[in-house]
């Protein structure tokens, strides 16, 4: 089965984010970054299967030059080679010209599954698989917690509203976006981070696959958002802070 | 301006808790552009459905009906909105920000080559064009976002963004289509709603909770917020990290995928807020929230907070719970 991860490189979870002083993005100089989380987990439930079904992983990621060490990352877990769309530092437009572009990427492969992770820690669009599936011609699954094989098709199991789960079947190709938190996430060992040096990373410029589409949804500015509830904050040492908060619940807001 | 369509979801004829929040915002953002107000259901048998829609003042109610649309699948309802927007030109569409929604509606929006801004918070009217807020980074910041190009434009909708106890009644003629559709567009193939877990306990019901996320780092911490949660006399709840990890069941976890809770006092540990976990909360009276990330987005809904180390701030809080 050759499976395709589209991967996302983000700022690290613990990153102190700020806006930058236009307003327009991120202050991005100083960050540390990483596999969009969700999409470690889509990364993960294609080597899974990879190893049950045999076959080969090949990650997508679209991202400007710094995004290579977030695909080296995911050749040392296990994937067999890389396909590396370069963009512009703020990537493209909206995700329909992204998808447009990573769907030219894939002309070639012919994959039998995309798998992809349910949203991004930064954009949070939740979008993009299922405009990859849709411009790829594919059906599709989304919040996916696992996926077996079935007849010449597969089963996957979604994840509902409420604590309700859903099986479907589908056909394949096809395209899932795979929920965090199924499984457990593997380490890339020594010897796979050894071997990921030796491994393809093809090369796209964004330019080649009609980059710069029109945008149908601008951002225009980013901010801080102003609080709407007037909170009251206690900081200092532990013990002041607890005293201080119980007694508010006691006798000011009378919740205990 | 032709007018702003809300797509309505329903199941087995009961409207989904966010669908008239949904028709809020369409009736809202119709009064503010000067447009006419649509509804649409999707289904089979959806005529009770369209009747309840139609005791708002609307336009009309699209009561689409097909056999191929029992059951929800992306092809099918893909294929009847698209048929069903072509046909009426709304200028708008507008969904509730269900998982649903998540499921087909990029997908829509990409057959008529737009793109939808999902999860909107906010919107206001500039120069007679609309202004979406939607939440970026987990929540910490917010973006002002446009549509640009040619309309129809799509966009979905944050539970609790709007309210549904705004809706204007009225009383609305409801029109049926039979959308064309044969079996093989619909190439997946649904089976049956289940339920994992018994859901023996009922946070719906709890006048306390204290919740505890990623902050606790390890299981073993658990006792750390369980003591709280005992001195407060309140029920253990968890973010879904926690639940995933299998520190706490499953049936304890607050958010879109787990349970709404209102309670009395919710008291948030360790939870950073993520929009997942804050839609399943945020109805609460009184919301505390300890966090040592000032900038965690858990201190924009809180009535109270602490910056500080849990494994400080918790064993303070049990000791002065005890005076």
């Amino acid at each position: 089965m050759k499976i395709v991860v589209a991967i996302k490189q983000a700022p690290s979870r613990d990153s102190q984010l700020k806006v930058n002083a236009s307003g327009s993005w991120i202050d991005d100089a100083d960050l540390a970054w990483e596999i969009n989380e969700p999409d470690a987990y889509a990364l993960e439930a294609g080597l899974q299967l990879k190893e049950k079904l045999t076959g080969e992983v090949v990650v997508l990621c679209a991202g400007p030059e710094r995004a290579g060490q977030t695909i080296r990352e995911a050749l040392a877990k296990g994937a067999d080679r890389a396909i590396h769309i370069e963009t512009e530092k703020y990537g493209p437009a909206d995700p329909l010209v992204l998808a447009r572009m990573m769907a030219r990427a894939l002309e070639a492969e012919k994959p039998d599954l995309v798998l992809t992770g349910l949203q991004s820690d930064d954009l949070g669009y939740g979008q993009t698989g299922v405009i990859l599936a849709e411009v790829m011609g594919l059906p599709h699954a989304t919040i996916i917690m696992n996926i077996e094989p079935s007849g010449g098709g597969i089963k996957v199991k979604r994840e509902l509203e409420d604590g309700w789960f859903q099986h479907v079947e589908m056909p394949l190709p096809a395209l899932l976006t795979i929920q965090s938190g199924a499984t457990k996430l593997r380490y890339a060992t020594l010897m796979g981070i050894k071997k990921a040096k030796t491994r393809e990373v093809r090369r796209v410029a964004a330019a080649e696959l009609g980059g710069a589409g029109e945008a149908s949804i601008r951002l225009e500015r980013i901010y801080t958002p102003e609080k709407t509830k007037q909170s009251q904050i206690f900081d200092g040492p532990a013990k002041e802070a607890a005293a201080k908060l119980v007694e508010k619940l006691r006798f000011e807001a009378r919740a205990i | 301006m032709s007018g702003v369509l809300a797509v309505l979801e329903q199941r087995d004829g009961v409207l989904h808790k966010s669908a008239l929040e949904a028709l809020a915002a369409a009736q809202q953002v119709g009064a503010e552009l000067g447009g006419k107000v649509f509804a649409a259901v999707l289904g089979s048998g959806v005529d009770a459905v369209a009747q309840t829609v139609a005791g708002y003042k609307l336009e009309k109610v699209h009561a689409i009906d097909h056999e191929l649309l029992k059951q929800y699948t992306p092809d099918g309802y893909t294929a009847a909105l698209k048929a069903l927007i072509e046909a009426h030109r709304p200028e708008y569409v507008l969904f509730p920000h269900t998982y649903q929604v998540r499921d087909f509606a990029p997908k829509l929006a990409t057959a008529l080559n737009r793109v939808l801004v999902s999860d909107l918070i906010a919107h206001r009217v500039e120069n007679g064009a609309l202004v979406l807020v939607r939440q970026l980074f987990q929540g910490k910041f917010n973006a002002d976002v446009r549509f640009a190009g040619e309309p129809p434009y799509f966009a979905s909708i944050q539970a609790g963004a709007f309210r549904a106890d705004k809706l204007e009644v009225g009383s609305a003629p409801v029109e049926k289509t039979v959308p064309e559709l044969k079996a093989d567009q619909v190439r997946t193939r649904p089976l049956e709603l289940f339920r994992e877990s018994q859901r023996a306990v009922d946070l719906g019901a709890a006048q306390i909770i204290v919740s505890v996320g990623r902050g606790i780092k390890e299981a073993e911490n658990i006792a750390v917020v369980r003591k709280l949660a005992e001195a407060l006399g309140a029920e253990l709840a968890a973010s879904r990290p926690i639940c995933d990890n299998g520190w706490l069941p499953m049936e304890r976890q607050v958010g879109s995928s787990g349970q709404t809770v209102a309670p009395k006092l919710y008291v948030a540990v360790g939870i950073s807020g993520a929009i997942q976990h804050l839609v399943g909360m945020k109805g609460s009276k009184t919301i505390v929230a300890i966090n040592k990330d000032p900038e965690a987005p858990i201190f924009e809904v809180a009535d109270y907070g602490i910056v500080g180390d849990l494994f400080e701030v918790v064993p303070a809080l049990v000791e002065a719970l005890k005076k």
